[in-house]
């Protein structure tokens, strides 16, 4: 044996070893992508400096504290052309906020309504989700878009309709809320002198109905007694507000839409090119979510539900107990990555004229102060602080309701 | 006593079910009258199917075809159909369809996009199909740069042989460098010669055969540009249109100039060589202190005027001399050009563009995502973390602002005076937007694979490409096919995108037809035409999906 022992190769390093040998090649590798990596980007970085150079630019954002110069009409804050481009842009970041905001709200009741109604058993309802799944998935978004705004442009009334003794349209609601073909008028909410104390009491009843939930799980764990929660959380979230809102003698009105002269004043005026997109969105994130949804109760089991009945739970109760929990574990990832989608997918609200930050920032101030470097890093930057955000509390949400193994 | 116990020995014949349980009646009472809501509810349905109907069938169907204007086409409608009638005014898709197609590409040659489209079904169906014999694969091969980009664009024949010649030389280091260096260093070279040939070396190659076949093709050049002149001249002559007659002055304007170029080019190849001295020689007899300055932003402190002087002479005719050779190298492209007319890409548009980004975006990023998504697999932390990022940054913004990314900023990225063409940046983001979806695609399927896959591929003593390519990617790419085809779908429909950039795709060119004076005022018609035909592309896919899927279904 000890001829083996002699034979022992000898442990030198040889460079073809980088290559040939595992305990190396992985390190080898490593070195060279990073190198190449770095050796592109100071190629870039390069180019990019000469560009700039030779069209004597220099980066800065210094022009987000000039003045803006251009108006916008959909607003939730107070703007004007004076304002600067910072707030320009942070006018755009809140309308992609409110537009997405909308659009999922809207989006998941008509793809939850649709993704249940496709699993109908009643033909002509399922045939028809069918039918609006596979047209809103199968055409692009623009489209649907643009077709929106010039539905709401074509088909509804112009304000002048609205006017004189044989006017052609009307208000609804009672006089409250006015479909025009420049957008929609609703009433505005008018804050008085006292209408703090009914939000305050407004917010409390909402930790209340938190608190309240807490307890009464605490009661049912220790005692077995079911209280009817359900009933009580919305006894909860009306009556206090609404005492508070008499008793401090109804300080809050509303504003009507009045039609003045050949428009509409007062109120509250959601633009065509808002509404358009909101439904657009809602509608064509609607056939992905009702997919979504559809995927997520067929992956439940029969036997699930079988199993629950067996046990003596009520068909209520096997729903909420049994089935939903296993279903939304497969409709909660999807689903948050569609909401992401309909996100991004707002920046196409430029095709229609509503003011997103895609519009703002990317679109005229890029085109007024011709810093497309500056504003166009900051636009990817706010989109993708948003979609960091939420895939960080779906993350979140992923792990608090993965299954537990042992 | 008789034995009385009866035991029946022959079967009864099936009864007819009841006539409830059968027929229309009862597929009626379960599938849509079952309960009260359900009653309600198909009411509302076929009250809305009915409502929506009778508003689009009679528009569809009470239409004119043959009008020139929306004026006519009311006036059409209502002359066949009685006062108060109004339809669809289907006029102007009879009207622009071509042009809804093919964008602004020249009318005579729309023979080559539909050639290229024939070619494309052929080129496909050895992929898409497994009863096409195999063979035809390497007319898909070839495809791309012939019956893709040659025919589409034009322009001379070296530029798809130079594409085509980095996947030779690929090839070629494959196959014999191995036994000369090794098999690793054999692959790296694979990797990086291409590249090498295509950066640096194609181009000046192109350029010395474009000057090459200029010299032979100069005579045949310039007799047919002559005859093309007359034969425009002769219909000059004849045509009384001034439309028709402007048209034709701007065609043998570009005849007469090309004319010109190619007669020019002996005098433009002896005044290059005469630069070319004059440019040495005041080189060589510049000051030592300016001696080898490129640019006057490099001269040093302190030198004399009459130097920068100098130095300025000698960099004013150097820069004349490049501009000539510029000229030179356009004028030599042009004729010597072995191929069909080349076409701008402004020019393309319609469904041709969308076809054309959507197919170049499907076709690289399906490569792209599958090494992205193994990167992101890796075990090695640099391959892994840039893997990452660059996912993750790609799918974390809007198309839209990579697009406009392709339109104003990519410019900068690359060294001056290099700017290429639009449509080709713009296929470059959708590839690398459409790759990034691919990835986490893929990703999806290689987590959806037992662990015990790849431990029995390791224990069977594969490396990680063989494993890869034998054991786990056919399973995982099989898993994803659904969702890999739902993001062909995305991607097709995103082609709509470009038209915020500028390019004409149907949505461009619909805002296009809506200016103009005849049609102002269509709405449906155009957006229509538009929707069903991305339908009718999308859901073929999302049912070729559906056929893949059952054909590779393996389970029992």
């Amino acid at each position: 044996m000890s001829v083996v022992d002699n034979n022992k190769p000898e442990k030198v390093f040889r460079l073809s070893m980088l290559i040939y040998d595992t305990r190396f090649r992985s390190m080898t590798i490593q070195v060279i992508a990073l190198m190449l990596l770095m050796l592109v980007g100071a190629w870039l970085v390069n180019n990019t400096l000469n560009n700039l150079a030779v069209l004597d630019k220099e980066l800065g954002f210094q022009f987000l504290a000039e003045p803006a110069g251009y108006d916008i009409n959909q607003r939730l804050i107070e703007y004007t052309s004076r304002s600067t481009h910072a707030r320009a842009a942070l006018i755009g970041i809140l309308n992609t906020l409110l537009v997405a905001f909308l659009g999922c709200i809207t989006a998941t009741l008509i793809g939850v309504t649709a993704g249940i109604a496709r699993l109908s058993k009643n033909w002509i309802i399922a045939r028809l989700m069918t039918v609006y799944v596979e047209a809103f998935r199968n055409i692009p978004l623009l489209l649907w878009i643009i077709l929106m705004m010039a539905v709401f442009i074509e088909t509804l009334p112009k304000p002048s309709a609205f006017r004189g003794d044989n006017a052609t349209a009307h208000m609804f609601l009672g006089d409250a809320v006015a479909f025009t073909n420049r957008g929609f008028y609703i009433p505005a909410p008018v804050f008085n002198s006292g209408s703090t104390a009914v939000v305050v009491v407004f917010l409390l009843s909402i930790v209340g109905i938190f608190v309240f939930g807490r307890w009464a799980r605490k009661r049912q764990d220790s005692t077995g007694e079911i209280l009817p929660t359900g009933w009580i959380k919305l006894g909860i979230f009306f009556v206090p507000s609404i005492l508070v809102f008499f008793v401090t003698g109804q300080p809050i009105g509303l504003e009507y839409p009045v039609l003045k002269g050949f428009n509409f004043n007062g109120g509250f005026h959601l633009r065509n090119s808002l509404i358009a997109l909101w439904f657009a969105l809602s509608l064509y994130t609607g056939a992905f979510i009702a997919e979504v949804v559809r995927a997520g109760i067929q992956s439940v089991p029969k036997g699930q539900s079988e199993a629950a009945a067996a046990l003596g739970l009520r068909p209520k109760r096997v729903m909420n107990l049994v089935v939903l929990p296993q279903a939304m574990r497969v409709i909660i990832p999807p689903l948050i990555s569609q909401y992401l989608n309909l996100t991004k997918n707002s920046s196409l609200a430029i095709a229609v004229g509503y003011m997103d930050i895609t519009a703002t920032l990317g679109g005229i101030t890029l085109n007024q102060t011709g810093r497309e470097m500056e504003t166009l890093l900051l636009l990817m930057a706010m989109y993708l602080s948003i979609s960091v955000t939420v895939s960080m509390i779906m993350n979140w949400y992923n792990n608090m309701i993965k299954m537990r193994e042992r | 006593m008789a034995n009385q116990s009866f035991v029946r020995n022959e079967m009864l014949g099936e009864k007819r079910p009841p006539a409830s349980q059968v027929g229309i009646v009862s597929w009626f009472k379960t599938n849509l009258f079952s309960s009260v809501p359900n009653i309600i509810l198909s009411l509302m349905a076929l009250w809305a199917i009915y409502t929506v109907l009778s508003h689009i069938l009679p528009w569809i169907f009470i239409s004119s075809w043959s009008a020139e204007s929306l004026k006519g086409c009311r006036a059409d409608i209502i002359e066949r159909y009685g006062e108060g009638a109004s339809g669809a005014c289907w006029a102007v898709i009879r009207e622009r369809w071509p042009q809804l197609l093919f964008g602004f590409y020249p009318k005579e040659l729309y023979w080559r996009p539909v050639l290229a489209m024939v070619f494309l079904m052929v080129a496909l169906s050895p992929v898409l199909f497994a009863a096409v014999p195999r063979k035809v694969l390497w007319f898909s091969a070839l495809y791309p740069f012939f019956g893709g980009f040659w025919l589409l664009w034009g322009g001379t024949i070296w530029v798809p042989l130079a594409g085509i010649m980095g996947f030779v030389i690929a090839y070629l280091s494959v196959a014999l460098l191995p036994k000369l260096v090794g098999s690793l260093t054999a692959t790296i070279l694979a990797g990086l010669l291409p590249l090498i040939w295509w950066t640096l070396l194609a181009g000046p190659t192109i350029g010395t055969l474009n000057s090459v076949s200029a010299g032979m093709l100069q005579d045949r050049y310039i007799a047919t540009t002559e005859q093309l002149v007359e034969s425009i001249e002769a219909e000059m002559a004849a045509e009384e249109d001034v439309l028709a007659v402007e048209s034709l002055n701007r065609k043998l304007k570009t005849a007469t100039k090309r004319l010109n170029a190619a007669n020019s080019m002996g005098e433009r190849e002896d005044n290059i060589a005469a630069l070319e001295i004059e440019a040495d020689e005041l080189r060589a007899s510049l000051p030592s202190s300016v001696k080898g300055v490129k640019d006057l932003v490099d001269v040093d402190d302190g030198v004399s005027d009459a130097d920068i002087a100098a130095l300025e002479e000698a960099l004013s005719v150097e820069s004349k001399l490049l501009t000539s050779k510029q000229q030179l190298a356009g004028v030599y492209k042009e004729v010597g050009r072995i191929g069909p007319l080349s076409i701008d890409s402004d020019q393309m548009g319609g469904f041709m563009l969308s076809l054309t980004i959507g197919v170049t975006g499907i076709a690289l990023s399906l490569p792209i995502g599958i090494l992205l998504a193994l990167g992101r697999q890796s075990s090695l932390f640099v391959v892994k973390t840039i893997c990452v990022t660059f996912i993750e940054f790609i799918r974390g913004v809007p198309l839209i602002t990579l697009l406009f990314v392709a339109s104003v900023l990519l410019s900068y990225f690359l060294p001056p005076g290099n700017n290429f063409d639009l449509v080709l940046r713009v296929m470059i983001m959708v590839t690398l937007f459409s790759a990034a979806y691919m990835a986490e695609v893929v990703r999806g399927g290689l987590a959806a694979l037992p662990k015990g896959q790849y431990e029995a591929a390791d224990a069977l003593g594969l490396d990680y490409w063989k494993s890869t390519r034998l054991i786990i990617l056919p399973q995982a790419l099989r898993v994803s096919i659904p969702n890999i085809v739902s993001s062909f779908i995305g991607l097709f429909k995103d082609t709509t995108l470009v038209s915020i950039v500028g390019l004409l795709d149907p949505m461009g060119l619909s805002q296009a037809i809506l200016a103009d004076q005849n049609w102002n005022g269509i709405v449906w018609e155009l957006y229509a035409f538009i929707a069903v035909m991305f339908w009718i592309f999308t859901f073929s896919m999302s049912r070729y999906s559906m056929y893949l899927e059952r054909k590779l279904e393996t389970s029992h």
